[in-house]
């Protein structure tokens, strides 16, 4: 071992502390994104379009990270693109971690035929392209904040179902198990009483993570043209507009994209972290 | 004459407690010597540290490993390395677990005397059909084709045993080579490393903790506990009576030794706790 | 059990899953609210031109009789029309196909070499500063998918330092001598180096951000895997037989760790695949993915269909060569 558990300990914690960090405050700039935000993020000033960020000269005041093409402040359109990305990670992020967690507990705990139902759903599922999939599915049924959080949850689901049911199935052919059902607890009373609290560490893990991809997922179909109007602040749709004028206004693509990054970035090391923490090596 | 001579070796975990206390023991030239105690006493660390394959955690704190005059420990690692690859070999203990999945049996065998001896592939493959041969395997041609799992445990450790003698190393540790065996084959095994031995006059550091096993194939032995060397002796003088009080009551511990019907006597108390005081062990 | 009954077992699943495949994408099109004919049809389209389109795709018929008809033409090769390009689709698709593969297979190379170059190296030095390196590197690739680190490397290959292409598949004004769609093979095979370096100046950063969380996947697993093989007994047995380190990592632990990364492998590099729709959307460079979000966003159903389906063979083909690669590299499987 080159680190002491100690040390492991933590770099661990540090790590939880800086994304749980970082999340808070887009958490709080969301919420407070009116009284924060310098400009109306839908406002367009022609005569102001292009202009760098705050530090580079030709810049102007009003606008501290520059502007878009339609002279739209990049600093207020992040700060309000991070309403639908937060919205999009809770919502879709918690009703795929029931729905899946929930199949998977059914199947791995349950076996029988609500297992071979399951399983073969998840290996038709494993046989679709995810992204394509959601695109698939948003150009059926229309754009929209719902869309995005019902694509998000049909094509996510396996990865839920998936690591709860093995978890469960591990969980059930254990001793506690056995002798909950010889006391005469009832399978219902054993699943959520016994089995589910155990297996619950292991989705706040998923879930953690989820949520990050759902944030992902968002900015892939704003990015694309697919989730709400274009005219309404998403972190994809500007990351969009700035790849088609990166040689020409790099900000409108960097500020958004370091945004996403980092968002992305503290969901995923949050799990990570979380995961640790859980692990019973480590504690 | 001394082939092998181990000088104060004391090895530890890093950062931790000490395996092996200045541990000291000699291999002559086509001698068999025991190296008895109990698990957990550091046996099979000597050997370890001898062929130069002690785990990551583990380090050497001082000594001397003096191989055919030359301590090993002063090499530097890829040439102690190739010495030690020419000229000693390891009976390993569990044949299920000894011979690498993937691989036929034949590459397996000849590799080392092609890639570290240099021989012409004809010749390794020759030597080793008839090694094969001599640990009487039938139809030495065919198993050398086979992969590992096709044989039965019996036929792996004599092929193991084959392996050992086939770069006519001076010196073979055998680590425990019959514990994981059932026990009708662990006396063929036995007696067909004792005759391998005897044919090609190789030292042989024989580890174990059967004390039966010494008596049948070792002129000499060193008795280890705590990873302390307690008593060094021949085989004859040692069963005639041995002279430290762990090694008695070990000895009283071996059924064979001792009226049979009395049943086996363990370890009693008062020798462990004389013992541990005086290894300074806890 | 033979080979031979794992691969029959192996192919009826894949085919299950094939047909649940084609039935889910039949049905979301069909059955999910919306109309899609109407979507088809630009605004101020009359209700006798929705009849006409909706009898034309036999769209006025029951759902099961349709799915009749759909499925009879798959099987026979006929996935219809596209709406907007008034082409068949199996040919349009099977036309992209190159593409794609060729940026699939460049990008699995990338992250094979990579991550297999890291676990060896990090097992090599392992419990050194290196092997903590490895980590903390695979950690941060993990973390962050294809599509950000697409984003990044036009940033850095794009913007900062502008070296390579960061979109299309090859420069428009070169003169093209290919008879295939398989662009790079064929210039390598022609020996058009110049056109196999400026197929590849286009390929790499799609390829790089596709191949990045895949090889550190690949690192993971396979570092895992040789370390655990590295205590084994036989790995032990080797070392005093006076090989190298490295001869020993090579040659005894690394084909018997293959093995169990091969299947996670396979399971990962079908996610490659799947990103490939965005990655081409975002370097702009002309395979299936970038046709099916063009589709999407015309509204072209039918061809939609076709690149889903063509997608689940692809990502279905993938899982049964790496099942029928694992039975024939195990010798237990071989001979048993």
């Amino acid at each position: 071992m080159v680190e002491g558990r100690a040390e492991v300990k933590r770099k661990a914690g540090l790590r939880l502390w800086l994304s749980a960090g970082w999340l808070g405050a887009l958490v709080l700039v969301a919420l407070l994104a009116p009284l924060l935000a310098p400009n109306d993020p839908l406002a367009q000033d022609l005569f102001a379009g292009r202009l760098p960020p705050f530090w580079v000269s030709g810049a102007d005041a009003a606008y501290p990270l520059g502007t878009d093409s339609l002279g739209r402040c990049v600093l207020s359109r992040i700060i309000f693109g991070s309403r639908l990305a937060l919205t999009v990670a809770l919502t879709a992020g918690v009703i795929t971690c029931i729905i899946g967690a929930g199949l998977g507990l059914l199947a791995g705990f349950w076996r029988g035929w609500v297992d071979v139902v399951v399983s073969r759903f998840i290996d038709i599922w494993m046989a679709f392209p995810p992204v394509l999939f959601s695109i698939l599915l948003i150009a059926v049924i229309g754009p929209g904040v719902f869309s995005i959080i019902l694509a998000i949850v049909v094509i996510d689901w396996t990865r839920f179902a998936r690591v709860v049911r093995a978890e469960a199935m591990a969980q059930g052919a254990m001793d506690y198990v056995a002798s909950a059902r010889v006391a005469g607890r009832g399978r219902m009373g054993i699943m959520l009483r016994e089995v589910l609290p155990n297996v619950l560490p292991i989705v706040l893990v998923l879930l953690t993570l989820e949520m990050g991809i759902a944030v992902i997922v968002e900015a892939i179909l704003s990015f694309v043209n697919l989730s709400i109007s274009t005219d309404d602040p998403t972190w994809g749709g500007m990351i969009s507009e700035g790849r088609s004028s990166i040689h020409q206004a790099w900000w409108v693509l960097v500020f958004p994209l370091v945004t996403l990054f980092l968002t992305v970035l503290s969901f995923s090391q949050l799990g990570e972290g979380l995961k640790d923490r859980f692990d019973p090596v480590l504690r | 004459m001394t082939y092998l001579s181990v000088r104060d070796l004391t090895v530890r975990l890093k950062d931790g407690p000490a395996l092996l206390r200045s541990v000291s023991l000699d291999v002559a030239a086509g001698e068999v010597r025991g190296l008895v105690g109990e698990s957990g006493a550091g046996k099979s660390m000597i050997g370890k540290a001898i062929l130069g394959i002690l785990p990551r955690a583990v380090e050497v704190v001082s000594g001397q490993i003096v191989l055919d005059g030359v301590d090993l420990l002063t090499l530097p690692p890829a040439e102690r390395r190739v010495r030690v690859g020419a000229t000693c070999a390891l009976i390993p203990q569990d044949p299920l677990t000894a011979l690498n999945p993937s691989r036929r049996i034949g590459p397996q065998m000849t590799d080392r005397l092609v890639d570290i001896l240099g021989w012409s592939r004809a010749n390794a493959a020759a030597r080793v059909q008839d090694l094969l041969a001599e640990v009487q395997i039938v139809d030495p041609a065919r198993v050398l084709r086979q992969y590992p799992h096709e044989l039965s445990g019996g036929m792996r450790q004599r092929i193991l045993i084959a392996s050992a003698f086939a770069a006519e190393p001076r010196l073979i540790v055998a680590d425990e080579p019959t514990t994981a065996l059932d026990v009708t084959v662990q006396k063929q095994i036995l007696k067909l490393i004792a005759g391998m031995q005897a044919r090609h006059g190789t030292a042989l550091l024989f580890v174990t903790h059967d004390l039966g096993v010494v008596s049948k194939v070792c002129q000499s032995l060193s008795v280890l506990y705590a990873g302390k060397v307690v008593e060094d002796a021949a085989v004859r003088a040692f069963f005639a009576g041995p002279k430290h009080p762990y090694s008695a009551a070990l000895l009283a511990a071996t059924p064979k030794y001792t009226d049979p019907d009395a049943g086996l006597q363990p370890v009693p108390a008062d020798v462990i706790a004389a013992v541990r005081a005086e290894v300074g062990h806890g | 059990m033979g080979l031979l009954r794992t691969i029959l077992l192996r192919l009826l699943t894949t085919a299950i899953t094939l047909f649940g495949v084609a039935v889910i994408v039949f049905f979301v099109i069909r059955v999910v609210p919306g109309n899609p004919i109407a979507m088809m049809l630009p605004p101020g389209a009359t209700d006798e031109d929705i009849a006409r389109l909706t009898a034309l795709y036999g769209l006025d018929k029951s759902i099961p009789a349709q799915f009749w008809i759909w499925g009879a033409g798959v099987l026979q090769g006929d996935f219809g029309t596209s709406i907007t390009a008034r082409q068949p689709v199996l040919a349009m698709v099977l036309a992209r196909l190159p593409a794609t593969l060729e940026l699939s297979v460049l990008a699995l190379l990338i992250a094979v070499l990579v991550g297999g170059a890291a676990a060896l190296t990090g097992t090599r030095l392992r419990q050194t500063k290196v092997e903590g390196g490895i980590d903390i590197a695979g950690g941060m690739a993990l973390s962050v998918p294809d599509f950000l680190w697409g984003l990044l490397l036009i940033l850095a290959f794009g913007v900062l330092m502008p070296i390579f292409h960061i979109s299309g598949r090859v420069t428009p004004s070169l003169d093209l001598p290919f008879v295939t769609n398989f662009y790079l093979v064929e210039s390598l095979i022609r020996l058009r180096l110049d056109l196999t370096l400026d197929l590849l100046s286009h390929m790499l950063l799609p390829a790089l951000s596709l191949a990045i969380p895949l090889a550190a996947i690949i690192a993971q697993l396979l570092k895992q895997s040789l370390k655990e093989t590295m205590h084994l007994d036989y790995v032990t047995l080797a070392r005093t037989h006076g090989y190298s380190e490295a001869r020993v990592i090579w040659r005894e632990a690394l084909p018997n760790a293959l093995l169990p990364t091969l299947t996670l492998v396979g399971v990962q590099f079908t996610f490659l695949i799947g990103g490939t729709v965005i990655i081409e959307r975002l370097f702009s460079y002309e395979g299936l993915g970038n046709m099916a979000i063009d589709a999407v966003i015309n509204r072209d159903l039918p061809l939609i269909q076709g690149i889903v389906i063509l997608f689940a063979v692809i990502f279905t083909g993938v899982n049964l060569v790496v099942d029928l690669m694992y039975a024939a590299l195990n010798p237990r499987l071989r001979h048993g």
